[in-house]
């Protein structure tokens, strides 16, 4: 673990000069008060099933950053807290933290809900948050830093796979979507994209399902149906979380292979088909920014040091967790760099940080507070993992205004 | 449940005690927001936090009163009250929506945003009429006031009673989430409402602003405790407890049970809005999570921990799970849990007249 | 295996003389340096019809084709590592597996459906038949004509005769295209009428007698679609049924409200996931580890049940809305202890090959296999535990305690002891439950609140008391919610048929089978 802080230290020193050079390998924290690190994660409640790896991300983040050296000479100190899946809860949590716990960062949220209801106190009390999953975007707000994926940098690229000749040539789309406002705005903008694509409106279906919801027949049977039309028809699927598991289960049992709907999916990661028998499933697809089967350096140690943090040689890593260790590695850069903790300061210097992911790619986060991120296409293959069949030759910024909502011509701009 | 007889005179001294302590209680609460604006250093200072969580727990407050007035005193279990909380805080939502007006990212003169990019043309007709502060304040109190006149109507004419009626209505609850969760329904689905800006002419993310709301939810408890306390002194009080101990019994004397029970949850349901129109401006977000069942059978169990039947136990048990919940979820995120739900055993098993009983033990 | 490939030798070697030597080699080339390419490759194997494409189709289609950097082809196979093309053993060392992606696997499809459509194996002819449907081209008309000569099995047969329709209809001249329109007309299957429509896009001659075709496959599609339908509703009323089961005893008998009843259903489904894992390591168990997880789940959530009535429950007898609460609490402390052993995250249950895929009933209506399981699980469930109930000593005096305890106390029952029982008994079948649902849903800590509410409200609808109510209850909710669900969608169908079942106990407080006499009035 202590091997991979030098790149942490060198760009500490790059920024700093020699004032801050000082940190003996072993440190004793003596004076300073602590980095505290707010962790605003879900920990029961039906968010529990992702969150909970976040927030051990972030807790083996700052046990790390603790073993290099902490930042500044000062120790890394996590506040966690449980804001129990429940929105007005994530609220009074992120209040909690800012004012009374008084944290200089916080990583949190992963539902758009939760990440809308925590804004107005992040703006109120300037504290600032690192927001680490994939979202629809329409949101830019100078207190958070998005480090998962806007819609151009996951939806668009997996759409256009599968429209090409090696995604099969799809010339009709299931839109299948949890009920909120994630797949509702990333399927408005898929929409748009596949009718400038010359794809008729009738060509496109568009079903939405409660949270949780686990009997998939009806819908299952009718793609098949709305496949039988005779055009090659593939599935592009925002169902979130929990209700994966049943979908991809009636999928494989009414015998919907890959070869003749593909269904690509934006929210299914390797820890997702933890629970899931894959055999049925190969060669269906997921778009992400990252895939734990990455060949990259920054991927082999990010891996090692997960599966030895939480002492489990199987435990899979995946995207909003590498969004986290982006995020929280940027952060660090900053802060180093600025050479305080103070929000505004921070921010200035989290302009133009660079990060080399576990993704293989070199990640800047901009001025619009989104990362460019490479998109990578993944097949479901048989152990669980994704075989990456398709990916962009660079990192590619966020678009978290898409040009395929019209309404945002006329946004009010800063 | 020896509640609704009229109480010995030791029992009479008690209550007065416990008057006087809810008294100085509110009165404590009263000065908070004044202790806000002391300086940070100064010993008797009280966070922003402490201020803004108090200011929920109040709304808490007032739902498990109206809670308490349809189940201690009318015998009526709702696993639904949650539902006319949200309703209430639906209709205060809309109103702050509606105040947006131009302010929002798309900078639309009508729409809010979540209609702007979900790509309604204009504003359905159920949004009408909400940009007025005194129609919203009716929707406040009609809309949980209708849904209870019909429920409870139609259950209570049919003699739907106990557990029946609590299955009801925590199915009605569970419908009007999955209901509002859709975003066809115009109530911008699972993300609700957020980012207001203003109430009032006020800015919402302002100390003032909070130490206004807080009053106004505090003066709201204050009048409902009153209005609750009036009518179960009164006669029409005295008959309602008997129809919770033995319904048919006071049917066949010849009251109309059916109007009675109604009257109460109707209020009941009324109260609950007006908790949650309070409770929306201060948590800053309205979405279908608060129609959850859960949310529901918790509200039942801060009374049940307070003491069901009394008033007063109705707001402590408020204050004390609320309190409790918002201190463990931080200082044992992994426990809080065990410890909550230990607690509802422990009430429900040694302690059935709650804290108040306890209270109440002791000093006799 | 040597015998048929021999036939396809000749068979090919009539096509194509003295080609296919070369077209092997030459059809190698590109394989394995991109996507495009190894597709481009596939699809010239499985047109020359050498028999050394086979293996190396399989190998790859397997993963187990790998690539020096040479360009050398390498199989691994049981005996280790072998040279694609001179089948000498050769060493693994830096060769990488040729990788797959969707594209390479609709050619590989293909190919090997033609090469296998003379295999001995009628599995292996039934999926060639099946891949040759859906890789349809003019080419194969006269090896399906040749296979279709040959076939035996009447199931293989059908396939076959369906892929040469569709094959025809690729043809170039008109009359072979009108033998393969009819020839689909005359099925009903949603495969050929996609056919079909594809073909009146390039086809405006016959567009009539496509379009005639259609209808009649629409016409039989319209019954299937009805059966499936009901299945589908028949289906979701048999997870209803098993997740209101328990609660039809403990509440319905005892009158019990156990808000903790959706945790023990949780529980048996984790009892699944630990048996699965216990048995993983002996061979001979670990097929059955769904079967005996039904035990084992019944036996946990029992005990469990058996402990929580007393130790907490019968001391709020006749106080059922603190019970309600009591149970809620307990239900918190169950669901969050799951969530600190086992984690968060979903546990993998592993479907027995008899729960997946889908079976063919006559009229080709498709099922699932594992709905079809389920539906025929709970009914046996309701069945033994309707016997239990009326036949057995248990039951006998469990309907007496319920129905007047003193009496039942004194001719000498141990009403506690039944009470406890009969708790036990409710909470084992909730167990029983979370395997089914194991097998459909994630098994996860949040698996019980998802069950709850409808649960009760099914009990309610039923009839609180009635087994035979809970049974039409859940099957009279599933399906409705699968006729409304396409016309209203999946949540609008849901929220319709939670409105409806209000009211309807609005009209009928008592339920479906409501209770006749004393016993109504408790």
């Amino acid at each position: 673990m202590i091997h991979r802080m030098p790149i942490t230290r060198r760009a500490a020193l790059a920024g700093l000069g020699t004032a801050l050079a000082a940190p003996a390998i072993r440190p004793s924290f003596a004076q300073a008060a602590p980095i505290k690190v707010g962790v605003l994660h879900s920990l029961s409640g039906t968010m529990a099933i992702s969150e909970t790896a976040l927030r051990d991300t972030v807790l083996m983040m700052v046990e790390a950053q603790n073993a290099a050296g902490g930042i500044l000479g000062r120790r890394l100190e996590a506040v966690v807290v449980d804001p129990a899946s429940n929105w007005p809860l994530f609220a009074e949590k992120a209040r909690e933290l800012l004012a009374v716990s008084k944290v200089d960062v916080t990583f949190g949220c992963w539902t758009s809900v939760s990440r809308k209801s925590v804004l107005p106190v992040f703006e109120e009390l300037n504290g600032l948050l690192f927001y680490p999953v994939q979202y629809e975007g329409e949101e830019e707000s100078k207190n958070i830093f998005y480090t998962g994926a806007a819609p151009n940098q996951q939806a668009i690229p997996a759409v256009e796979y599968l429209m090409g000749a090696d995604g099969g040539e799809a010339k009709r789309i299931a839109l299948l979507g949890t009920d909120y406002v994630y797949p509702r705005t990333t399927n408005r903008i898929l929409r748009a994209f596949l009718i400038s694509k010359g794809i008729p409106e009738s060509d496109i279906m568009e079903e939405y399902t409660p949270f949780g919801h686990s009997d998939w027949q009806g819908i299952v049977s009718r793609v098949k149906r709305f496949a039988g039309e005779g055009k090659k028809t593939a599935i592009v699927s925002t169902i979130n979380g929990d209700a994966n598991v049943p979908f991809y289960r009636e999928l494989g049992n009414q015998g919907i292979k890959a070869e003749d709907i593909p269904c690509v999916a934006f929210s299914v990661g390797e820890e997702e088909l933890a629970g899931i028998d894959t055999r049925p499933l190969v060669g269906h697809l997921a778009a992400w920014n990252y895939f734990m089967s990455v060949q990259s350096p920054a991927n082999t140690q990010f891996k090692a040091m997960w599966q030895a943090y939480i002492k489990n040689p199987r435990r899979v890593t995946n995207d909003p967790m590498e969004a986290t260790f982006t995020g929280f590695k940027m952060w660090a850069q900053a802060v180093a760099q600025a050479g305080t903790t103070s929000v505004d300061a921070v921010r200035t210097a989290m302009y133009g940080q660079k990060v080399e992911a576990p993704s293989g790619y070199t990640e800047e986060m901009h001025r619009n507070h989104h990362l460019s991120k490479p998109v990578m296409i993944g097949e479901v293959q048989a152990d669980g993992q994704f075989n990456i069949v398709w990916k962009t030759p660079t990192a590619i910024p966020a678009e978290n205004w898409s040009p395929f909502i019209p309404e945002n011509a006329n946004r009010r701009r800063g | 449940m020896s509640l609704a007889v009229a109480p010995p005179v030791a029992d009479a001294r008690l209550r007065l005690g416990l008057r006087a302590g809810l008294g100085i209680f509110v009165l404590l609460l009263g000065i908070m927001p004044l202790l806000n604006l002391l300086p940070v250093t100064h010993p008797l200072h009280v966070s922003d936090f402490l201020v803004s969580v108090t200011g929920k727990w109040i709304c808490y407050a007032i739902l498990a009163l109206s809670l308490d007035l349809a189940w201690g005193y009318a015998g009526i279990l709702s696993l639904g009250h949650g539902a006319f909380f949200a309703l209430g805080g639906y209709a205060m939502g809309m109103h702050l929506m509606r105040l947006i007006g131009p302010r929002g990212v798309y900078g639309h003169p009508v729409l809010p945003d979540f209609m702007v990019f979900l790509g309604y043309q204009e504003l359905p007709w159920y949004w009408l009429g909400f940009d007025s502060f005194p129609f919203a304040m009716l929707m406040v109190l009609l809309v949980p006031g209708m849904l209870a006149l019909i429920v409870g109507f139609l259950s209570f004419r049919s003699r739907i009673t106990g557990v029946y009626l609590s299955i009801l209505t925590q199915a009605m609850t569970f419908a009007l989430m999955l209901a509002f969760f859709r975003n066809d329904m115009g109530f911008g689905g699972n993300n609700g409402f957020t980012d207001f800006k203003e109430l009032l002419g006020f800015a919402l993310n302002t100390s003032a602003a909070r130490a206004g709301l807080f009053y106004a939810s505090l003066v709201a408890l204050v009048l409902s405790f009153l209005i609750c306390l009036r009518l179960t002194r009164s006669k029409y009080g005295r008959v309602l407890t008997a129809i919770r101990d033995a319904e048919s019994r006071v049917r066949f004397l010849g009251y109309n049970t059916t109007s009675h029970k109604l009257f109460a949850f109707v209020l009941s349901a009324m109260l609950a809005g007006l908790a949650g129109a309070l409770y929306v401006p201060q948590v800053g977000i309205i979405n279908p999570g608060e129609f959850s069942p859960a949310n529901s059978i918790e509200a039942v169990i801060w009374v049940a921990v307070g003491g069901r039947g009394t008033l007063v136990g109705a707001v402590l048990g408020a204050f004390t799970v609320n309190g409790l919940k918002t201190w463990l979820t931080s200082a044992a995120p992994d426990l809080w849990l065990f410890v909550l739900g230990a607690l509802f055993v422990a009430v429900t098993l040694f302690l059935p007249k709650g804290l108040i009983g306890l209270i109440k033990g002791r000093v006799q | 295996m040597k015998h048929p490939v021999l036939i396809l030798l000749l068979l090919c070697a009539l096509a194509l003389p003295a080609r296919a030597q070369d077209a092997f080699t030459a059809g190698l080339t590109g394989l394995g340096t991109g996507f495009n390419q190894t597709a481009e490759a596939v699809d010239r194997l499985g047109a020359s019809g050498d028999p050394r494409a086979l293996p190396l189709l399989r190998a790859l289609a397997d993963g187990r084709l790998l690539r020096q950097a040479d360009g050398t082809l390498l199989i691994r196979g049981d005996a280790g590592v072998q040279d694609a093309l001179t089948n000498a053993a050769a060493e693994a060392a830096g060769a990488e597996p040729v990788r797959l992606n969707n594209r390479v696997r609709v050619a590989l499809r293909g190919a090997l459906g033609r090469l296998q459509l003379v295999s001995p194996d009628p599995a292996d002819r039934q999926a060639a038949a099946e891949a040759v449907f859906r890789s349809r081209s003019a080419e194969n008309v006269p090896l399906l004509d040749a296979a279709l000569a040959r076939e035996t099995v009447p199931a293989i047969r059908a396939r076959l005769a369906l892929a040469l329709a569709a094959s025809r209809l690729m043809a170039d001249d008109p009359q072979n295209k009108l033998l393969g329109v009819t020839a689909l007309g005359a099925t009903s299957s949603p495969e050929a009428r996609a056919v079909l429509l594809e073909a009146r896009a390039t086809n405006p001659a016959i567009a009539a007698q496509i379009e005639e075709a259609v209808a009649a496959i629409d016409q039989r599609l319209a019954v299937r679609r009805a059966a499936e339908t009901l299945f589908q509703g028949l289906s979701l009323g048999s997870v209803l049924l098993l997740a209101a089961l328990g609660l039809a005893v403990t509440f319905g008998v005892m009158g019990v409200i156990n808000m903790a009843h959706g945790e023990f259903v949780m529980l048996g489904a984790y009892t699944t996931f630990i048996v699965q894992e216990a048995l993983r390591g002996i061979p001979m168990l670990a097929p059955w580890s769904l079967p005996l997880a039904v035990p084992a789940a019944f036996l946990v959530t029992a005990a469990c049940g058996a402990a929580m009535e007393r130790g907490l429950i019968r001391h709020l007898y006749g106080r059922p809305l603190e019970t309600l609460l009591m149970t809620f609490g307990v239900g918190m402390m169950i669901q969050q202890s799951v969530r600190l052993a086992f984690g968060a995250q979903n546990r993998e249950i592993i479907s027995p090959p008899w729960m997946q895929g889908t079976l063919m009933l006559p009229g080709e209506i498709a099922v699932t296999q594992n709905r079809l399981w389920i539906l025929v699980f709970s009914l046996v469930i309701l069945g033994l535990t309707v016997a239990a109930i009326r036949f057995t000593r248990f039951g006998l005096e469990m309907r007496a305690v319920t129905q007047k305890r003193a009496i039942a106390a004194s001719m000498g029952i141990r009403t506690g002891h039944m009470d406890a029982l009969t708790f036990a008994f409710g909470s084992g079948i909730a167990g029983i439950a979370g395997v089914a649902l194991s097998q459909i849903d994630n098994v996860s800590p949040n698996l019980g609140t998802g069950y709850i509410i409808d649960s009760f409200l099914v009990v309610v609808f039923g009839g609180v008391g009635s087994l035979a109510g809970t049974l039409v209850g859940a099957f009279g909710l599933g399906i409705i919610n699968k006729i409304l669900e396409p016309w209203a969608g999946a949540v609008l169908a849901k929220v319709f048929v939670l409105v409806a079942a209000m009211l309807f106990i609005q009209r009928k407080p008592r339920g479906l089978f409501a209770q006749k006499g004393r016993a109504a009035e408790a």
